[in-house]
């Protein structure tokens, strides 16, 4: 009896670290970024729900405009030795026209009582093109550095958007309205639609990735920057593209991790680096290239994680993340890990 | 060109910074160094008293306050250097901090090698406090829980699941069960733990449900209290919940809602002191600073922690003006003259309760620094 609580518990999280844990594999194998942030997405997506449901305005909104003007900056830089006029535009569409539009969409809609759905929606617009700045400002400089000094970059942007987290929404936790309230008793267990709309939207984005990657040109662009990016260079793939839509993905499988555990537990402004870390933990199990051995492994988390919890909570993440320890012995001995330089 | 801009310069840098030199060094001013958690893991704590800090006066006993804030993160290091700087450069008087036990730490070790009084705003373990030149604010846990404990005996609790933060702050509390839990008829029948940025304590829920006690002691702070209050009913655990002062929060009522209903919590007299009768010591003070705060920072923004640096304020007024009789500030002869008023001064009614230390208490506090609140919808109720 108390099992199946502490597995259904543990799956539910799990599923949360799987979408971190395939966000993080999907990032790294496309651009070499090691992703330190991604948690800090799921936790923006919580807070700005959150602050929907309150009928304010979030804060992310204002931090998206920001975001935008810096990133637009960096572009009219980079274009100083003089540029056509489609560039241009191009860039004052992304960085300062697509934020103001959200900006706008959001005041008018933040005041209304909007169903619980479109908040969750509105949450993903707005957090989805924090991805591509966040690219945009730290990582496309350096897109030819080494795996170090990305990672390096991203330990920056993790400070910076946790700073940014704790001046936008303060110190104290916020926790959303469930999507729906529902509770469902099939037989011993009690299933609530929050979790649910968990597994649904983890199946989703699963799926959807799938057949991203083997469907559509781009996603076949972005596997094949994945397996040798000088060679996709090569053969006409514009790595800048592929590494911008990494990140957009990225920050959309964030918020829509923020939107699911949002309502499930009190998130602040730093909840995000431990779920980021969680699912990180899957991610390296996963040899941070295979997506199906991630998004298991990160059930595993979530099912080591609730039984610990259970039966040693002092221990709890001593054994979440000690769990990472026979692994790279094993990665390191088998010799299957190499980096790509 | 350029050469030239620096020389104008030169005359005007010297100038400006011998007149800083001039004006710290002629005018007394007496100096404080406040290090706060204002970011990092203790920022709810310490933005609270970072913001009572603005509602200090400009003098006191006739001489200017020059008041310095640095954040310290929360993190001892940085506490420490701190503290340094604010007795090696700034010649401070007195210094008041940190929001975090650990922090606190820090600073009392500077404080008492080099001679400066020092008022900790979190709760400091006994070696700490035993020290001659740091004096703390907060009401120890001892405190605290004889009164909580006091409590569940009345209300015929026998047995109690116990589920607190895996860091100091849990340890704390289920060191007090150990300590005098026995004196009031208090077995710990579970003892689980969990992290303030946890997604869910589940596991720990159902074990203190298993474990059938009569009441739950949460001993966690901020929202971060919230979570097990919230799980425990959601699993149905029926019996009393007991909270400690940390958790005593608006927005603690804001995310456990319903669940918070009827649950005990230990507090200051500062979170409610319209509630207070007329003759406590601490309504007039308490009334004071929650009127300042609320008119600068909003309704319903008090703290249970940012009372501390209005305490603290509240016994320098008294001090300094006897220190000065004796000595001028900026110089050794005055901080050892400030510590003597503030160790012998008292008593000194504050906000949080009425301050009387001793030679050998520098906590100060006692009964009437503790009131207890049940919850009734989305409020604190001062019970009995």
């Amino acid at each position: 009896m108390i099992a199946t609580f502490l597995i259904q518990d543990g799956v539910t999280n799990g599923a949360i670290y799987a979408l971190l844990g395939l966000a993080l594999v999907l990032l790294f194998s496309v651009t070499r970024v090691i992703f330190i942030p991604q948690g800090e997405f799921v936790a923006y997506g919580a807070l700005t729900l959150a602050l929907l449901d309150g009928g304010k305005v979030p804060a992310t909104t204002s931090l998206l405009v920001c975001f935008g003007a810096i990133a637009f900056l960096f572009d009219l830089w980079s274009m100083r030795r003089g540029t056509d006029i489609r560039t241009f535009l191009r860039s004052l569409a992304l960085n300062l026209v697509l934020p103001g539009v959200i900006y706008g969409i959001t005041i008018v809609l933040a005041p209304l009582d909007l169903p619980s759905v479109a908040k969750a929606l509105l949450t993903i617009l707005i957090i989805t093109p924090m991805g591509v700045y966040v690219y945009r400002i730290a990582y496309r400089p350096l897109a030819d550095a080494s795996v170090l000094v990305l990672l390096i970059a991203s330990v920056g942007v993790h400070l910076a958007m946790m700073g940014l987290g704790l001046v936008f929404f303060g110190a104290e936790g916020l926790r959303a309205e469930p999507l729906a309230d529902d509770n469902y008793t099939i037989g011993a267990l009690m299933v609530s639609a929050q979790s649910l709309c968990i597994y649904g939207a983890t199946i989703a984005i699963i799926v959807g990735l799938y057949m991203f990657f083997e469907r559509t040109l781009l996603g076949k662009a972005l596997r094949a920057t994945a397996v040798n990016r000088l060679g996709a260079r090569l053969v006409g793939v514009r790595t800048h593209l592929t590494g911008v839509t990494a990140f957009t993905l990225a920050a959309a499988i964030g918020a829509v991790s923020g939107v699911l555990i949002g309502p499930i537990t009190t998130i602040y402004y730093d909840t995000g680096f431990l779920i980021g870390l969680k699912g990180f933990v899957a991610a390296i199990i996963g040899g941070l290239a295979s997506f199906p051995i991630t998004a298991i492994a990160a059930i595993g988390v979530g099912l080591v994680e609730s039984f610990s919890s259970f039966f040693a909570s002092s221990y709890k993440e001593v054994i979440v993340f000690g769990l990472i320890i026979p692994v790279l012995i094993w990665l390191s001995l088998s010799g299957g890990f190499h980096e790509e330089e | 060109m350029k050469n030239r801009f620096f020389a104008g310069m030169a005359p005007v840098a010297v100038l400006s910074l011998s007149l800083s030199l001039f004006a710290s060094s002629a005018l007394a001013d007496i100096t404080i160094g406040v290090t706060i958690s204002s970011t990092g893991p203790g920022a709810a704590l310490g933005i609270p008293l970072k913001n009572s800090v603005e509602l200090w006066p400009a003098e006191v006993g006739g001489e200017k306050l020059k008041v310095i804030v640095l954040d310290d993160a929360g993190d001892p290091s940085v506490a420490t250097t701190n503290a340094r700087r604010f007795v090696n450069d700034d010649k401070v008087d007195v210094i008041v901090g940190s929001a975090l036990t650990p922090a606190s730490i820090a600073v009392a070790g500077v404080a008492g090698e080099t001679s400066t009084p020092h008022l900790s705003c979190s709760p400091v373990p006994p070696t700490i406090s035993k020290g001659k030149w740091t004096f703390v604010m907060p009401q120890d846990a001892g405190l605290i829980a004889r009164n909580l404990f006091a409590k569940m005996k009345a209300d015929g609790v026998k047995t109690v699941g116990y589920i607190g933060f895996s860091d100091s702050y849990g340890d704390l509390w289920m060191g007090q069960f150990k300590a005098i839990g026995e004196q009031y008829g208090l077995k710990v029948v579970a003892d689980e733990r969990y992290a303030r940025p946890d997604t869910s304590v589940s596991g720990q829920v159902l074990k203190l449900v298993a474990a059938r006690p009569d009441a739950v002691f949460v001993g966690a702070s901020g929202t971060g209290a919230a979570l097990p209050q919230i799980g425990l009913r959601e699993r149905g655990f029926a019996g009393k919940i007991y909270q400690t002062h940390g958790a005593v929060t608006f927005d603690f009522l804001r995310i456990a809602g319903k669940a918070a209903d009827n649950t005990i919590f230990a507090s200051g007299p500062a979170m409610a002191p319209e509630a207070l009768p007329d003759t406590a010591e601490t309504k007039a003070e308490g009334m004071a600073y929650v009127t300042a705060y609320e008119k600068r920072f909003g309704p319903g923004t008090r703290t249970q922690f940012g009372p501390h640096i209005n305490d603290a304020m509240a016994i320098l007024k008294k001090a300094i003006p006897v220190a000065l009789k004796k000595a001028k500030p900026g110089t050794p002869e005055f901080r050892a003259a400030l510590r003597d008023a503030i160790e012998t001064g008292g008593p000194f009614p504050a906000s949080q309760g009425v301050f009387n230390f001793k030679a050998d208490d520098h906590l100060g506090l006692d009964d009437r620094a503790v009131v207890l609140f049940t919850a009734k919808n989305g409020k604190f109720e001062i019970t009995k």
